[in-house]
């Protein structure tokens, strides 16, 4: 076997032309499949990444209206009691929880305003002192609300960096006074957030929407306290639960929710976790689709590639009658000519498909960094391909390498 | 008895035609003899030897090689036979042309499963005993015709096989490599290999130790040392 792959190596090197022009196709399609699968590759990774943050386990769950994020200004709806301290403890003692804490919350058009700048984007929360340490944002200048703040509901805030950008174009925000719903709030700090890798942040597919490529987003936080100054009392209040483990997010966000929604009685409306994982499964799931759709087009130039193959071996076989009848005659079996023909052209695709590795891979390095993408190229992707262009020389050679096997040795003496 | 053929018949189809090549053909040999089959193009010494050589199956007849009934065997019995029984030389030589002298000989080793470490030594032994120790490493092209057909006849030798089975082996060589492949036959029966060569040439025939003539199909048998006056030459 070993002398059989050698032998066809020598083969493909003394016709050097014709056997690359041979494999084009294979080198064409196996190259496209690699770039194709990087890419979608990569793209899931940034998916993932910029929504879910490397390393972030906080899930939220909130109220649902049929399936819609609750509207939060036409207050607690009917059949939903108040969340108590009763509820959280039960969800913070769930194996796999690791703190957990309640908050409400309102998307911001033009709420907040500093002189006459508004924050056309953005989320007002009220927060209680266990938020930062349960979401993981940390203060990065000036500092956290005391506990009389908290207690109290003194009107003072803490914004983030993009809400600093939008009011304050890079002055010191600090000790300045923002209106929120005509309120004036002292801000006393700026939070970063820990989770968040790259420069955005979201929360939720629908934050990626909402405003993810907009200017003016950020998010406001008061003490709950001082909520009903801006807003109202008795607003519906959602949970934030950080786990020990990704993975868990998903399904710790549906028993918080579970827990919350035994004491819902209105059939519309349900608490659940608007977990950002599941929405990037979503989008993965899309672009899973696409890239067995691209992978399928790409099989299409193999498909041809194999053709050429089988044209080229058919070819080599009437070149080589005479070859085929001598060996015959000098006892080589039917099996013996056959594996020969095989190994040759199984050699000439897997070749070609190691050529088409390497172009490929050449490719999806030059797209991921003209598309800031990372590159997505994985090992055992590299071996279905090669493994898949062997296949297609066994199985486009089947027929010249019978034709070569069959041949009558009186014949093809005759031949020369 | 290494040759047995009784009766052997065949023809070949063209289209609804059935054209007789062997009409009746009988022929033993012993293990060592030196056999020359002459007769003219077309008198159906090629399908004989195709037949001897296992490369053909005939009409009707029986054949025996060696004890075996070699027409009941299949396509793969038939190679192995070919492998081990009989060593062919052909007039065009028919070495590769892009492999040596060396692994054009050793060819046959690979067929009979010699063991890759084997092989050169065996076919080194091969050519030299054919006067080509010193030409292993040259490729076809680089050899002249005589030693073009020494090496195709140390390639018939290398599997130890019962029976060469030469084609017209000096059909197209000069005079003198001509003679020197005949002289290198007739050392190797002196050395106990069976001989069989076809030929028109009657030079080439004379030289064997037995003789026969086949006309039309059928045999008939000289015994050595009879004049041979009597040979029908090619016109």
């Amino acid at each position: 076997m070993l002398e059989n792959i050698r032998n066809s190596l020598r083969g493909i090197w003394s016709h050097k032309l014709r056997s690359l022009l041979t494999i084009l196709g294979v080198i064409i399609g196996i190259a496209s499949i690699i770039a194709i699968v990087s890419i979608v590759e990569g793209t899931n990774q940034k998916l993932e990444k910029s929504l879910i943050g490397s390393g972030n386990n906080v899930a939220t769950v909130s109220l649902s209206q049929n399936g819609w994020y609750y509207d939060a200004s036409a207050g607690l709806p009917a059949g939903v009691p108040m969340m108590t301290r009763i509820e959280l403890d039960r969800i913070g003692q769930l194996a796999g929880v690791e703190a957990v804490t309640a908050y409400v919350s309102r998307q911001a058009w033009n709420a907040v305003f500093y002189l006459d700048r508004p924050l056309s984007y953005g989320t007002v929360y009220g927060i209680a002192d266990d938020f930062f340490g349960t979401m993981q944002y940390s203060v990065a200048r000036g500092r956290n609300f005391t506990e009389e703040e908290y207690n109290k509901g003194f009107k003072v805030a803490i914004i983030d960096g993009n809400a600093a950008d939008s009011l304050f174009y890079g002055e010191d925000p600090l000790g300045e006074i923002i209106e929120i719903q005509q309120e004036p709030f002292e801000v006393v700090g700026v939070i970063r957030d820990d989770n968040a890798g790259e420069k955005e942040e979201y929360q939720s597919i629908n934050d990626y929407y909402m405003y993810g490529w907009e200017s003016g987003q950020g998010r406001v936080f008061v003490p709950e306290r001082a909520w009903p100054i801006i807003y109202q009392f008795d607003e519906p209040r959602s949970v934030g639960l950080r786990v020990t483990d990704t993975k868990d997010m998903a399904p710790l966000g549906k028993r918080a929710a579970d827990i919350l929604n035994e004491n819902v009685t209105n059939p519309d409306i349900r608490y659940s976790a608007g977990n950002s994982e599941e929405y990037a499964d979503d989008l993965k799931t899309l672009t899973n689709a696409i890239r067995l759709m691209l992978v399928s087009i790409a099989s299409l130039s193999l498909l041809v590639g194999g053709i050429g193959v089988m044209n080229i071996m058919l070819v080599s076989v009437t070149e080589r009658t005479a070859e085929i009848g001598l060996k015959k005659a000098l006892g080589a079996k039917r099996r013996t000519i056959l594996t020969q023909f095989l190994t040759e052209s199984a050699v000439l695709t897997s070749t070609g498909g190691i050529l088409g590795v390497a172009v490929g891979i050449g490719l999806a390095k030059l797209i991921s960094v003209v598309a800031n993408l990372p590159f997505g190229v994985n090992v055992p992707w590299l071996l279905i391909a090669v493994g898949f262009s062997m296949a297609i020389g066994l199985i486009f050679g089947a027929m010249p390498a019978s034709r070569a096997a069959r041949l009558d040795p009186i014949e093809a003496l005759r031949r020369e | 008895m290494l040759l047995e053929l009784e009766h052997i018949y065949k023809e070949y189809r063209q289209d609804q035609l059935a054209v007789p090549a062997l009409t009746n053909v009988s022929l033993s040999l012993d293990k060592g003899e030196y056999l020359a089959i002459m007769g003219p193009s077309g008198s159906g010494k090629s399908t004989l030897m195709n037949i001897i050589g296992c490369l053909d199956r005939p009409t009707s007849g029986s054949y025996r090689l060696d004890g075996v009934d070699v027409l009941s065997l299949n396509d793969n019995q038939l190679s192995e036979i070919r492998c081990h029984k009989i060593g062919f030389v052909f007039q065009s030589f028919q070495l590769l042309s892009t492999e040596t002298a060396l692994h054009n000989v050793m060819l046959p080793l690979s067929f009979a499963g010699v063991p890759r470490s084997a092989r050169r030594d065996i076919a080194a032994r091969a050519l030299a005993r054919v006067g080509l120790a010193d030409r292993l490493d040259f490729l076809p092209n680089q050899l002249s015709g005589g030693q073009k057909q020494r090496v195709a006849i140390a390639r018939a030798l290398v599997n130890d096989p019962q029976l060469i089975l030469a084609d017209e082996p000096t059909g197209a060589l000069d005079q003198k490599s001509g003679a020197a492949v005949m002289d290198l036959f007739e050392q190797l029966n002196a050395e106990g290999v069976t001989v069989v060569v076809i030929t028109h040439d009657g030079g080439v025939g004379s030289r064997a130790r037995r003789m026969l003539h086949i006309v039309d199909g059928e045999i008939i048998e000289h015994k050595a040392g009879l004049p041979e006056l009597t040979e029908e030459q090619p016109q």
